[in-house]
């Protein structure tokens, strides 16, 4: 049986023969982030493949992974495209550098993990709080449910961590 | 074989066909908002003009190859009714990286003797049926497996996917939104000139970056139209092109869909840097492989779905300097009078959206010298240049004698094409 739920008013599907797929999503539901690692690579990947990017090797463990990290790059929606969107913008979509492998395998990659600027508590985060956050940002990870066994990984700011004092943001506000 | 093997090959051998192909016809649509037509009648349109253009009958032609998202129509369908009777054929899936690869895959197909003459073709109704930008039907597809990773966050436009890398550029190289409009006022001044063009106003950098965010760093201006339209290029070998009626666009180098390590619209982040796109590694086949460089390249077609993948791409292909692209687009070299016009029929920010082949269409017509609805025909049938840019005149670039296409599926997949005069 497909694993199916309605999310904001979007019906998400992950098929039954995706096993990889069902794998991520049903750790997120669990609040654990978890990736493939490629047993002869050692290497972490996302997001979750068949087979590993620098060996092409079908064998991997998924492993637990720290949720956090600096936004490496972002997208700010002003102008919605899909209708569960519609009363949403403006909002954030986060390209968030892992601490964990970041600048592994070679300099200029990282585990680049995607998902909105949420609140601490799960909600849509606010224009005074997306004015706040650029390249830079550092943030952790919070899960929204979407069914039993099926969760997304989003992004909220890390009180806890040092941030930077002006983030980069696109110049022109 | 490694791409630095391929670099140091001989490339004169027969093996890269260097000037052995042509473009010897090609033939569009109007450019239009609601085209009340099928794609179908759209392909018949294009294609038969394509047809008159290159002075050829429907025994003339005998391959097809085109490319869409499921939005187009099937080769044999149009093929019937052109009276055309193939020996070739392939529909294929692919958006902005479609012409260039194709015509690579045209010369392959001829040269296995497979066929003789290929018709390539694009047929959409981008604007009244299946929207580019992914509004309408398209935003109400079921969102399944793979796809939860973007589109769950409401990133699934193409300005949605592509803005990361279009901010990572201004982050890692300080280049600024009115560098950038540039590009829109140089297309906009083309298009003036192209009676064609859907958008015929010229524009200024104010109007650009005073326009409404839509995602950004894209204001509206900074993005191309939707149209519904059709094109054709008809390609065949340059002995036969040399038969017809229109002096043959000779291709001397073509790459298709050249990816980024880890070159997926959504894996291309894995890699990197963001700010570098696919023509980074397409540079080193077509220039190679035509025997030439960048500094010999008179007119450019740098793909414009944004302002930023036309500078992105010059960038990245070795026009200017790397983290360069904000200054040479806003520098007055890519419009019409400078060192090396950029799409000077307005391309897809203006002329209208075809998925790439509108560009090389308008690179044939400058390197035949026929990129003119203006200047008065001479008594030698041919137009009598005036290079008088103002509005409403000239857009024939004076002395284009080389040409090079850059298409762009998204940062992590290019291709790219160049053309020369026929050297005869």
């Amino acid at each position: 049986m497909p694993i199916q739920g309605e999310y904001r008013g979007m019906m998400l599907t992950i098929d039954d023969v995706d096993k990889e797929n069902r794998e991520f999503f049903g750790h997120c539901a669990k609040g654990e982030f978890r990736l493939q690692k490629g047993k002869e690579s050692g290497l972490l990947r996302y997001p979750p493949t068949t087979a590993c990017p620098w060996t092409g090797e079908r064998e991997y463990d998924w492993v637990p992974v720290e949720g956090k990290g600096t936004v490496h790059s972002y997208a700010e929606v002003h102008h919605p495209i899909q209708p569960a969107f519609k009363e949403k913008v403006p909002y954030m979509v986060l390209v968030v550098d892992l601490d964990t492998q970041k600048g592994a395998p070679t300099e200029v990659e990282a585990l680049r993990v995607a998902g909105n600027l949420l609140t601490a508590d799960g909600e849509f985060a606010p224009p005074e709080m997306i004015k706040s956050v650029g390249i830079g940002t550092r943030v952790k990870m919070v899960f929204r449910q979407v069914t039993d066994g099926f969760a997304i990984p989003h992004w909220a700011i890390d009180d806890d961590a040092e941030q930077p004092e002006n983030p980069w943001r696109y110049p022109q506000e | 074989m490694s791409l630095s093997s391929v670099n140091e090959a001989d490339t004169s051998t027969e093996k890269y066909l260097r000037g052995k192909y042509a473009i010897c016809g090609i033939g569009e649509t109007s450019y239009r908002r609601g085209s009340e037509e099928s794609t179908r009648n759209l392909a018949t349109w294009a294609i038969g003009n394509a047809m008159k253009d290159a002075g050829m009958d429907a025994g003339d032609i005998d391959g097809m190859l085109d490319y869409s998202g499921n939005d187009s129509v099937f080769a044999p369908h149009v093929a019937n009714d052109l009276g055309i009777r193939l020996n070739f054929y392939m529909d294929v899936h692919g958006g902005g990286s479609s012409t260039e690869a194709l015509v690579g895959i045209a010369i392959g197909v001829i040269e296995a003797g497979m066929c003789k003459t290929v018709a390539i073709y694009r047929a959409m109704n981008g604007y009244s049926q299946v929207r580019i930008g992914g509004t309408g039907a398209r935003s109400a597809v079921p969102i399944v497996g793979d796809q939860i990773h973007h589109r769950a966050y409401g990133w699934q436009s193409a300005g949605q996917m592509f803005a990361p890398s279009f901010l990572r550029h201004m982050y890692d190289y300080g280049t600024k939104p009115e560098q950038v409009a540039a590009v829109k006022v140089a297309h906009s001044k083309h298009a003036s000139n192209n009676p064609k063009a859907y958008y015929k106003q010229r524009l200024t950098v104010d109007d650009v970056v005073n326009s409404r965010i839509i995602c950004k760093p894209l204001h509206l201006l900074d993005c191309c139209v939707e149209t519904d339209n059709a094109t054709c290029i008809i390609v065949t070998r340059l002995d036969r092109a040399r038969d017809c009626p229109n002096p043959p666009a000779v291709i001397q180098s073509v790459a298709g869909r050249v990816c980024k390590p880890r070159g997926d619209i959504h894996l291309h982040y894995q890699g990197g840097p963001i700010s570098t796109v696919a023509g980074h590694y397409a540079k080193d086949i077509i220039f190679p492989n035509a025997g030439m460089g960048p500094e010999d390249i008179d007119v450019t077609g740098s793909y414009d779905a944004f302002t930023f993948t036309a500078m992105l791409q010059l960038e990245d292909y070795g026009f200017c300097k790397k983290g360069d692209g904000g200054d040479y687009v806003s520098s007055g070299i890519i419009e019409l009078g400078g060192a090396r016009p950029n799409n000077t029929s307005g391309g897809h920010l203006c002329e209208g959206y075809t998925h790439g082949m509108s560009m090389v269409i308008e690179n044939t017509r400058q390197l035949r010298g026929a990129a003119d609805d203006s200047c008065p025909v001479g008594p030698d049938g041919k137009k009598q240049h005036t290079y008088d840019y103002a509005e409403g005149g000239c857009r024939q670039v004076k002395g284009a004698e080389v040409t090079c296409n850059m298409g762009w599926a998204h940062p992590g997949t290019g291709s790219a094409m160049i053309m020369a005069q026929d050297a005869r």
